[in-house]
């Protein structure tokens, strides 16, 4: 199942990654491949079956709402690109 | 024996540190001569950490002189994966995007291990975000194989096998999404077992696929692996996936006795697509267990074996694009800010802070996710996901455990597989299963193949890593491979 020139680029949108022209050809070829692979799953007949999101027979796990340590924000903020004071700084997201 | 330190096991040095025969300090500073001596020709590691080593075997000496809170991996130098956190040392997922990031807490096996007396030689090489079969997917340059270095060490924990196998560290911890510890294990000649999804906590383990992944031990022999499953496994409160499951004595369980255990051996992973050579290793360790007394039936069968890798390639993904969103270069990490406005730096800090698969992998599970697609991507896969775990149930009924190669073929070329992305995943075939399935299993060495070393999958029912261990702690004693080492 080809995917076009467009497809790619509505994906990387979506995904929020940037891709040169390069890019763009080649995942084009990849991903076309990889998609025609995943086809054979259409052999298999699932009408009847289930999702599986889990493996594990855990539903809801809940604790009591305790407050307990958090990290401190000066530790938190020492990985920040930018920050300002105790903020992580960030370009406008709404443009004027 | 000074000079020869670095080759003991974890239980054979825990055994002459609890004499006094040894020191910690004496052994860290053998090991990591070793390591200074082999890394050149490795790249098996991101970054060291020699002075906390030292540190650390100090503190254990300490321990160690009052006899007191001492563990099997009390004063044991190991190596760990760079995907799992570890306060104030740089953790980067082998990624630029990473490259200067430094954690602000411990993952909760790096506490556990901290607690039973970690001596922490550095953090290992590995495919970025643990996405990929051979380690040449590292912004850090690809790992070696210590049995040939022209070839790959398998992936993703590339670093972690190969530093096992060199005898660079005592021990190491991986990661396991589809494979990413046994094939590495298997294909540099050493253990690594994948635990039960939910066995080992995953808190502060940097997430590629969230109901795949699991951490596990690296290690040179089956008693070793015991060792550290031990001091890792468990529930914990901070990873709400993690079982509440006791956790039994795992070293007490490895006696070299199979007698009576029923053995299957699905046909669908002895087939087409494996090497002659794995085959013949395979086979010869499964009869070499029957000769002990277990019961094989070599027609057992796992009929949707051959959907498992497309099933495998849409989660893995799916869950990678929602978890890799996280990287908008605004907290932490790789960060470009040149853009003209706030979407366009954050494409631009994932177009250069990201590598090929990794993007490639976030492309494919935003399409399969994406409207329209969802349905016959993502859902199917699920369902399809549901009958292998079915199958894997009814085998389970008939079997104590499953035999199988690890990989299909031995270690591969340097480059061979680079711009083939599926022959690359191809790779993880017989892996991929147990992790859609959720289910422990360990590569063990069985032997070479065109002198590379061949790993045998021991496969077991959910929680029940005892009988994996027991399996492959009898094969290993019987078979004797571990004499072999790869010439560094």
């Amino acid at each position: 199942m080809p995917i076009d020139r467009d497809e790619v680029l509505h994906i990387a949108r979506l995904a929020r990654v940037g891709l040169s022209e390069e890019d763009v050809h080649r995942f084009q070829e990849q991903l076309s491949q990889i998609l025609d692979y995943f086809q054979v799953l259409q052999e298999l007949d699932t009408s009847e079956v289930p999702p599986t999101s889990h493996v594990l027979p855990l539903q809801n796990v809940m604790r009591d709402d305790e407050p307990g340590a958090s990290l401190p924000s000066q530790e938190v903020l020492a990985n920040a690109p930018q920050r300002e004071g105790d903020f992580f700084k960030v370009r406008a997201v709404f443009e004027e | 024996m000074g000079d020869d330190l670095f080759r003991l096991t974890v239980h054979e040095a825990a055994h002459l540190l609890a004499r006094r025969e040894v020191s910690s300090r004496e052994l860290t500073a053998a090991v990591l001569d070793r390591l200074q001596g082999v890394e050149g020709q490795l790249n098996a590691f991101v970054t060291l950490t020699p002075e906390l080593a030292l540190e650390q075997a100090r503190q254990a000496d300490e321990r160690l002189a009052r006899g007191e809170d001492v563990t099997p991996l009390t004063g044991i130098p190991a190596a760990i994966k760079d995907v799992i956190c570890t306060l104030g040392v740089r953790t980067t997922c082998g990624s630029r995007m990473l490259e200067n990031f430094v954690p602000p807490y411990d993952a909760t096996v790096i506490v556990r291990l901290k607690r039973a007396g970690l001596v922490m030689v550095g953090k290992t090489n590995m495919d970025e975000f643990a996405m990929g079969s051979s380690g040449e997917n590292s912004y850090f340059g690809p790992t070696r194989n210590p049995w040939d270095r022209e070839r790959v060490p398998g992936g993703s924990s590339s670093g972690s096998a190969a530093a096992v196998a060199a005898d660079a560290c005592l021990y190491a911890l991986g990661s396991d999404t589809g494979g990413s510890i046994r094939q590495p294990a298997a294909l540099c000649g050493i253990v690594g077992l994948k635990p039960t999804y939910g066995r080992v906590s995953r808190y502060g383990l940097v997430a590629f696929a969230s109901s795949l992944d699991q951490i596990g031990p690296m290690t040179k022999d089956v008693t070793d692996a015991a060792l550290v499953l031990q001091a890792i496994a468990g529930h914990d409160p901070n990873d709400s996936t993690s079982a509440p499951v006791e956790v039994p004595d795992y070293a007490a369980g490895l006696v070299p006795d199979v007698k009576g255990l029923r053995i299957g051996v699905p046909r669908e992973y002895m087939g087409e697509g494996v090497e002659e050579g794995v085959r013949q290793a395979v086979t010869d360790a499964i009869e070499r267990l029957a000769e002990m007394g277990a019961e094989v039936d070599w027609e057992a069968s796992l009929p949707s074996t051959p959907y498992a890798l497309a099933c495998y390639y849409i989660i893995a993904p799916s869950e990678a694009s929602a978890n890799l969103a996280r990287y908008d270069g605004v907290k932490y990490g790789y960060s470009y800010t040149e853009g003209a406005s706030m979407w366009e730096n954050m494409e631009r800090t994932r177009q250069f802070g990201f590598g090929a698969e990794v993007k490639r992998r976030i492309m494919l599970g935003t399409y399969a996710l994406s409207a329209g697609y969802y349905d016959a991507y993502y859902l199917k896969a699920q369902k399809v996901r549901t009958l292998i775990r079915r199958e894997f149930e009814s085998a389970f009924q008939r079997y104590d455990v499953l035999l199988t190669p690890v990989s299909p073929t031995p270690a591969f070329r340097l480059g061979e597989k680079l711009e083939d992305p599926l022959q690359m995943y191809l790779s993880d075939v017989f892996t991929i299963p147990v992790n859609i399935a959720g289910l422990p299993a360990i590569s063990v060495p069985c032997g070479f193949s065109q002198g590379l070393p061949v790993g045998l999958q021991v496969i077991g029912r959910p929680f029940d890593e005892a009988t994996v261990l027991r399996v492959a702690y009898a094969y290993e004693q019987a078979a004797g491979w571990r004499h072999r080492r790869p010439p560094l």
